[in-house]
């Protein structure tokens, strides 16, 4: 058994973030709790999906992990050293082993600069000790690993399609040979039959470069289609981690199960067999949001102690993290158990 | 069953600046009262400019040929004086984003009244009152107040209610929807689904959804057609496509969509792009991309034509052997 320094690329230690909001010419500032209690680790060589509604804080918690925001308050242990307190020079050269893929694949790419450029440039910042022939023959063998020609080194971004692009943006994050890569959102804005290829593509890419992940994505089915472990946001507080199997089969957390029964299957007689556990109403503001649980305004098995106490953030059996005071209590609906038995 | 709506050869041809492309091509289905149909497709396969073009509300270079029966009134070509009369009255439209189809220097009762004064003569204090009842039906808590609000004031997920109602509030035959959940939550996207389910039921609607979403599909339409390139290439019941599907594009669809039920080691996506409208291959649009083409499918143009003499369902490929991944030489 390796000790958990090794096991663990990083771990994240009660992290919290607030954004402090206008809400008028006068008026105070508002304090909107983004990321609260915020503790878990992702281990070497895995994919770490973390899912929620719009809102929930998966985008934000991404940019803390790679400094990108600063967290207010907690830690961002990568390989047991602290990165919110490294200088930001030192920062910038750790991003060779920490990168991002981002969600608009065309928006995230300089329009003026020739793919060639675009993949090239962190090596610039990030690897001073390549020149210039070396520098490109790393860019064309990187676009060959993620499925580019080689023609297209002087082309622009305006003429490739969402899913072109995206490859273009995935080839810029992984020619520093980086060891974590976030993916936010990475195929939401591609077709279902581009969104295949680029989820192959990085189920592939990670096995060939040894990388881990992390995976954010609204879409339930593609972070359970590419996760080891997942990890589910409510309004900025983790309220389930666990496996992917272990969150389909068996969730403990109320909103887990009501997220998996709301996830839209492409098959129409279950589709049809199965009753929606539908929650009432939608997430509430960040601003201010509900006392104890915050999910108990939408929580079918809420009681008056969930008002009253926030729940902690519990380690159970198998090492899964769960935040509810009633977890052990709640039974499955029957008719949610025909769907997720299934 | 009685057809609602029979759309017949309709093209969409876009002007561009030396040529021009088309959107839509000959596309030929109809829709049956009370059923709902889901337009399935990805980008540029024409599945929105069709229904745009059905409710006259195509981009300035766009032209419509065909015919789209609204009973015994042909909606193509209409004057625009005529088609207001109709539009919103017995065939309307909501869209994906609910922020840009509302006006949002008015309060939603306002908006909402609107419809009623100007379709069915109501009185103003009339009007707004049955608003507020239609916000009710659709589920917005406390509608008498929320009636007052501006959109901003709401989430997405209201937004989107408040479109509803005021699409069925003069109880339309046929109500189009172009990706009305995309903009949703997971969550909200689960209530609205159950809404159009119990609206269709309670109002004897005719729904159209237009989505790249299977998963969608699978929970409330009856029927389908999947588009590609700007043509049909498989219409059917739901079931039949779902299970058995006969075209390798809908194939092809269905193994690229994650399945939080069965986990598979790889999606097994279509291999390459969707087409350019202006550069679409000679012979069936989707062979490059397809498994199973032969050189038939280079040269020719399969029609759409049903699967066997006497069927229903539909398809426009050449290929007739079993459509199965890994069994073909």
């Amino acid at each position: 058994m390796m000790s958990d320094a090794v096991t663990n690329l990083i771990e994240i230690k009660d992290l919290k973030k607030t954004f402090s909001i206008a809400t008028g010419l006068f008026s105070r500032k508002l304090k909107l709790t983004a990321l609260e209690n915020i503790n878990f680790s992702v281990r070497r060589g895995e994919t770490l999906g973390i899912v929620g509604e719009s809102g929930c804080g998966k985008s934000t918690l991404g940019r803390c992990i790679l400094q990108l925001i600063n967290p207010d308050e907690g830690q961002v242990l990568w390989l047991g050293q602290d990165l919110t307190k490294v200088p930001a020079e030192e920062m910038r050269k750790r991003r060779a082993d920490l990168q991002i893929i981002f969600q608009d694949p065309l928006a995230s790419l300089n329009p003026r600069m020739t793919v060639g450029e675009i993949i090239e440039d962190p090596l610039k910042t990030l690897k001073p000790e390549f020149n210039k022939a070396e520098r490109r023959a790393r860019v064309l063998k990187m676009m060959e690993a993620v499925g580019l020609l080689p023609e297209m080194i002087n082309r622009y971004p305006h003429e490739f399609s969402g899913g072109q692009a995206q490859r273009i943006g995935i080839a810029r994050a992984l020619i520093t040979e980086p060891k974590l890569i976030v993916c936010d959102e990475p195929v939401s804005a591609l077709d279902v039959s581009i969104q295949a290829q680029i989820l192959n593509l990085l189920s592939e890419l990670k096995d060939e470069f040894g990388l881990t992940l992390i995976f954010i994505s609204h879409n339930l089915s593609v972070v359970r289609h590419v996760s080891d472990r997942i990890l589910v946001l409510y309004l900025g507080r983790i309220v389930e981690l666990a496996t992917g199997d272990e969150i389909y089969n068996d969730p403990k957390h109320p909103y887990t199960r009501a997220l998996l029964t709301a996830v839209p299957i492409p098959d129409p007689k279950l589709a049809r067999q199965r009753n929606i556990d539908a929650l009432k109403g939608e997430i509430p503001s960040p601003i201010n949001p509900p006392s104890g649980c915050t999910f108990r305004t939408r929580c079918r098995f809420a009681q008056q102690r969930c008002a009253e106490v926030r729940p902690p953030l519990e380690t159970i059996e198998g090492g899964r993290l769960v935040a509810c005071i009633r977890w052990r209590e709640i039974e499955i609906p029957e008719e949610a158990e025909a769907v997720l038995g299934a | 069953m009685t057809k609602v709506l029979d759309v017949q050869d309709l093209s969409v041809t876009f002007a561009l600046h030396e040529s021009e492309v088309r959107a839509v091509n000959n596309l030929n289905f109809s829709l049956e009262a009370g059923e709902t149909l889901a337009v399935v497709g990805e980008s540029g396969s024409g599945k929105s400019q069709a229904f745009l073009s059905i409710m006259g509300l195509l981009a300035k270079n766009g032209s419509t040929s065909g015919k789209a029966m609204l009973g015994d009134v042909n909606l193509v070509g209409m004057e625009k004086s005529k088609l207001d009369r109709i539009r919103g009255k017995d065939i309307a439209m909501i869209f994906q984003d609910p922020m840009t189809s509302l006006n949002p220097s008015l309060k939603v009762k306002t908006q909402l009244a609107e419809v009623l004064v100007k379709h069915r003569g109501f009185d103003q204090r009339q009007a707004e009152k049955t608003a507020v009842e239609m916000l009710e039906r659709v589920g917005i808590p406390e509608p008498a107040k929320r009636a007052n609000a501006y959109p901003h004031e709401m989430s997405g997920g209201m937004r989107q209610r408040v479109m509803i109602a005021m699409a069925l509030l003069c109880q339309p035959k046929i109500l189009i929807a172009d990706e009305p959940t995309t903009a949703l939550d997971v969550t909200v996207q689960a209530q609205m689904l159950d809404l159009f389910k119990t609206l269709t039921d309670d109002f004897g609607t005719s729904l159209v959804i237009i989505t790249h979403d299977l998963g969608v599909v699978a929970g409330v339409a009856d029927r389908m057609m999947v588009m590609y390139g700007g043509r049909a290439v498989e219409t059917g019941n739901v079931d039949e496509l779902f299970y058995d599907p006969r075209h390798p594009y809908t194939l092809g669809l269905l193994h690229s969509t994650p399945h939080i039920a069965k986990r598979a080691e790889r999606l097994d996506p279509i291999q390459g792009l969707p087409p350019s409208l202006e550069h679409l291959p000679k012979g069936c649009s989707f062979n490059p991309r397809c498994a199973f083409c032969f050189d038939r499918c280079l040269e020719e143009r399969p029609p759409l034509a049903p699967v066997e003499p006497g069927s229903t369902r539909q398809k426009a490929c050449f290929y007739e052997g079993p459509l199965k991944y890994g069994k073909v030489a």
